[in-house]
């Protein structure tokens, strides 16, 4: 591993995995995984199919438990906690996609993403944010999201996380099953959303569109971190190139 | 050929002949299975109209009508403008019902000429007495295929009859067969309120509407029926698109209605009429309590008579001086505590190992612990506590100090369970709009990112199955008391299945639903063991439950009352569907909103 990767040196990081090994079973999937999120960044993770990178999330996230290492939230070991403690505490995860609850309405997925917070004037608040950032969604509130379009779902899925204030959003794959022309559109809206102050932790396998807006990436391998560096360094990167850009 | 070409226009005969043929098969098939069930001879016994129109016949004209129907719509493509319906389903449906006497007359044929009773027990002479109407083979095969032929193409033509008329012939049709069906409770109310001869005047002496009372009954329902057309749609609407106070008052008023007419009418019905109300409040409780477990919180269980049991015996124990064991004798009032108590800790005895199951899995498992349950109540090894096959016997009733509650009062039993439904009511209503609500609906949908959103999914399940474990413990407590005894045989499987068909057919996760299909099924039909208002359907019961279910699963999921919620998500398909045909994805009329919704409705 290089040993500048561009990552800050002097700020607690966000978000952190030291050593950390998981298993399915007897089955070892994340092996000896170090990762750092500092607030406000945007960084990648790459890697090919079953690589572990949507295990990396859920470990994140507290759906699944490390064997051995730990998961650090704001220097804090949260191991042990579960995943209503960090949602709390601003982690959040657009999943693998979409996801959405298809038979509710857009409406209660919004609501239902903002589940643990009891700030009623506040919720209202990041709802109309949110119909400002997405005046599509709010035309289609009372509407069964199963019947939403690719794009569209997207949306409410991205609003369904944000409505959780986080201070981390770890997004698994979300140009996935998306239509060519909209993710170039779903790769500005991620950045808008970055502008706003919210880190982003981003699961991809299009390296080379995710390289060319994160900051810093990763590259799994079979569960192993085999590259850490700067986005720049990563797109020169002749064994990265050869592997996951289609070239050599 | 050539001369029915020559009559009809071409298209008549452009016929999709294999449907044709299949649908009549079909038709066909179902009318001789029917017949060999034996329900229409059974059901022959039971007058509709008098002297012309026994239940029997009903069941078996049915068939043909369904099929036409069925065989008429036609199939529309994701896409493709629909084709207009005409002349040619009218033919199809025509075909497939001739089809279908045919096949009873090929029935009627082998039933003169072999004897098959040894395998077929229906194989008799009766049978062949009821088809041919006692006037020969050559009339009943005849008939039958005309008969069938015609009320195939009536089915066909429900699909190109103006929306009035076949508003008008449905409730017509059902508003007739519902009177025949109700005649015990309608002779039963009159007499309370001392208007027999309203009840003579309808009903013949031996039962079934007379000729001249169903004409002009029909006849009134149907100036009725026309008269309203469109106002009652009009009235739920407008209902379902009020908010905040005014929807909060409608509500007050309808439930104010239901409350008067629940706490009224019983004081003017007999015994006979008051032991089925309670009956269906018994089921209705327990239906309500599986409706937060399936409904809301998505989780199919199907051992959910373990907890009816519970109720039961703990009400047994605790009360009855018979109790082998331990006999504390307590008031029902005490004893419920207890219920409440022993119920929560089976629930969460039970729903901590399955919780972690997905879907079908915990149905497999809790069908073992439904059974397992049972089979300890019966059970020589706790014989000495709960009584073995001999059950508790001499469970008091409940001591109101100015009334007492027992079975051999079947009026007083409605009122206690009216109360458990009440509160039953009043608990799923606020859970449903609780944050443990929606974390049940997020857990429905999709478990995985609920726990992701956060939500303790663990924790939300287990409360869904203590809650539905005390109101179905609360049923089992009635259930004693009215009884009067415990026995392990009342808490059969059955009663598991039977529940859930009503939570599916009356509309998963919907109260007014379940309270539906509750008074339809166990009313009407009646429960595993309690007789309904058609005690001939007794030897059917559980056919027609079986039915009911495979066709509600394939042709209405969402139930008989579908929530506003879920009814809205059916034709938003529909109408967006629509929209797209027309080039037009954004703009949605209203108008077109409203025609969509009333075809849908109407079928
Ligand atoms: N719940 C699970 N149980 C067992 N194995 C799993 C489970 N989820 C994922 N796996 C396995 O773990 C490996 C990594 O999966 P995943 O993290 O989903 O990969 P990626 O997201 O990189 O495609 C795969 O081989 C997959 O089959
Ligand atoms: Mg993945």
């Amino acid at each position: 591993m290089s040993s500048d990767n561009g990552s800050p040196k002097d700020v607690t990081a966000l978000l952190e995995f030291r050593q950390v090994n998981t298993h399915y079973g007897a089955v070892h999937i994340l092996k000896d995984v170090d990762l750092a999120i500092y607030p406000g960044e945007l960084v990648c993770l790459l890697g090919g199919n079953a690589s572990g990178k949507s295990t990396t999330l859920k470990t994140l996230l507290g759906m699944v438990t490390p064997t051995s290492g730990e998961v650090v939230l704001d220097g804090e070991v949260v191991n042990n906690k579960p995943t209503s403690y960090r949602v709390v505490n601003g982690v959040t995860m657009v999943p693998e996609n979409r996801r959405l609850f298809k038979r509710l309405s857009v409406k209660e997925n919004l609501e239902l993403g903002a589940y643990l917070r009891n700030d009623k004037e506040g919720i209202a608040e990041d709802l109309e944010k949110i119909y400002g950032l997405f005046p599509r969604v709010k035309e289609r509130l009372s509407q069964k999201s199963g019947t939403l379009s690719g794009g569209e779902q997207q949306m409410v899925a991205i609003g369904r996380a944000l409505m959780s204030r986080p201070r981390v959003l770890l997004m698994d794959e979300p140009s996935m099953g998306l239509a060519p022309a909209l993710v170039q559109q779903n790769f500005e809206l991620i950045q808008q959303i970055h502008s706003d102050g919210v880190a982003i932790f981003m699961v991809e396998q299009n390296a080379n569109m995710a390289l060319s807006i994160a900051d810093r990436g990763w590259v799994l391998q079979t569960g192993r971190v085999v590259l850490d560096d700067t986005a720049e360094a990563l797109l020169a990167n002749p064994e990265l190139r050869a592997s996951y850009l289609g070239e050599g | 050929m050539s001369a029915a070409a020559a009559l009809l226009p071409s298209s008549a005969l452009h016929q999709d002949w294999r449907k044709v043929f299949r649908w009549g098969l079909i038709c066909g098939g179902s009318l001789i299975a029917l017949c060999l069930v034996g329900m229409p001879v059974e059901l022959d016994r039971r007058e509709i109209v008098e002297r012309y129109l026994s239940l029997g016949y009903v069941s078996v004209l049915l068939v043909p009508i369904c099929a036409g129907w069925v065989a008429a719509t036609q199939i529309v493509l994701e896409g493709f403008e629909s084709r207009k319906q005409g002349l040619y389903d009218l033919v199809t449906g025509l075909l497939v019902g001739v089809l279908g006497g045919g096949g009873l007359s090929l029935l009627m044929v082998a039933l003169d000429s072999w004897n098959l009773r040894d395998p077929l027990v229906n194989w008799s002479p009766k049978l062949l007495r009821f088809l041919t109407y006692e006037n020969g083979m050559g009339f009943g095969a005849g008939a039958w295929i005309i008969t069938c032929g015609v009320l195939g193409l009536a089915g066909a033509s429900l699909h190109v009859v103006p929306r009035v008329v076949r508003r008008v012939v449905a409730i017509v049709l059902m508003g007739l067969l519902a009177l025949s069906v109700l005649e015990s409770a309608v002779s039963d109310l009159s007499e309370g309120f001392r208007l027999e001869w309203l009840a003579d005047l309808i009903y013949a002496k031996k039962g079934g509407l007379t000729l001249t009372s169903a004409l002009v009954v029909g006849i009134v329902m149907a100036v009725v029926a026309a008269l309203t057309d469109g106002r009652v749609k009009a009235v739920t609407n407008r209902y379902r698109e009020m908010e905040g106070m005014e929807r909060q008052k409608a509500s007050i008023v309808l439930f104010a209605v239901v409350a008067v007419l629940c706490i009224v009418l019983p004081i003017f019905l007999g015994k006979i009429m008051n032991e089925l109300l309670a009956n269906v409040g018994i089921f209705l409780l327990l239906a309500l309590g599986l409706n937060i477990v399936v409904g809301l919180a998505g989780l199919l269980d199907l051992g959910y008579v373990a907890f009816f049991a519970v109720g039961g015996y703990t009400t047994a124990v605790l009360t009855s001086p018979n109790s082998p064991w331990f006999a504390p004798e307590l008031h029902f009032g005490v004893s419920l505590i207890f219920v409440v108590i022993f119920a929560a800790i089976v629930g969460l005895i039970i729903g901590a190992p399955v919780i972690r199951m997905r879907g079908d899995y915990l149905a497999i498992v809790t069908l073992g612990f439904g059974e397992i349950i049972r089979l300890l109540f019966m059970s020589d090894w706790l014989g000495p506590y709960f009584g073995g096959a001999q059950g508790i016997t001499n469970v008091p009733g409940v001591d109101l100090g100015f009334a007492t509650v027992k079975g051999t009062d079947p009026r007083s039993v409605f009122y206690l369970v009216l109360f458990f439904c009440v509160i039953a009511i009043y608990v799923s209503w606020r859970l449903q709009a609780s944050r443990l609500g929606r974390a049940w609906m997020a857990i429905r949908e999709d478990e995985q990112v609920a726990e992701a959103m956060g939500i303790n999914t663990v924790s939300a399940k287990l409360m869904a199955f203590v809650v539905g474990a005390v109101l179905a413990a609360f049923s089992g407590a009635v259930l004693a008391a009215k009884v009067g005894s415990i026995f392990p045989t009342s808490f059969m499987i059955l009663v598991s299945i039977i529940i859930l068909v009503v939570v599916i057919v009356g509309g998963m996760g919907n109260i007014a639903g379940v309270l539906v299909g509750s008074v339809v099924l166990i009313g009407v039909l009646g429960g595993p063991k309690q007789p309904g208002l058609l005690q001939e359907f007794q030897n059917f019961k559980l056919l027609i439950y079986g039915i009911l279910l495979v066709f509600m699963m394939l042709k209405r999921p969402e139930g008989l009352v579908p929530s506003a919620r879920r009814s809205r998500e059916l034709h938003q398909d529909e109408f967006l569907q629509d929209a797209w045909l027309k080039g037009d994805k954004l703009g949605i009329d209203d108008d077109e909103i409203e025609t969509g919704h009333v075809e849908e409705e109407s079928r």
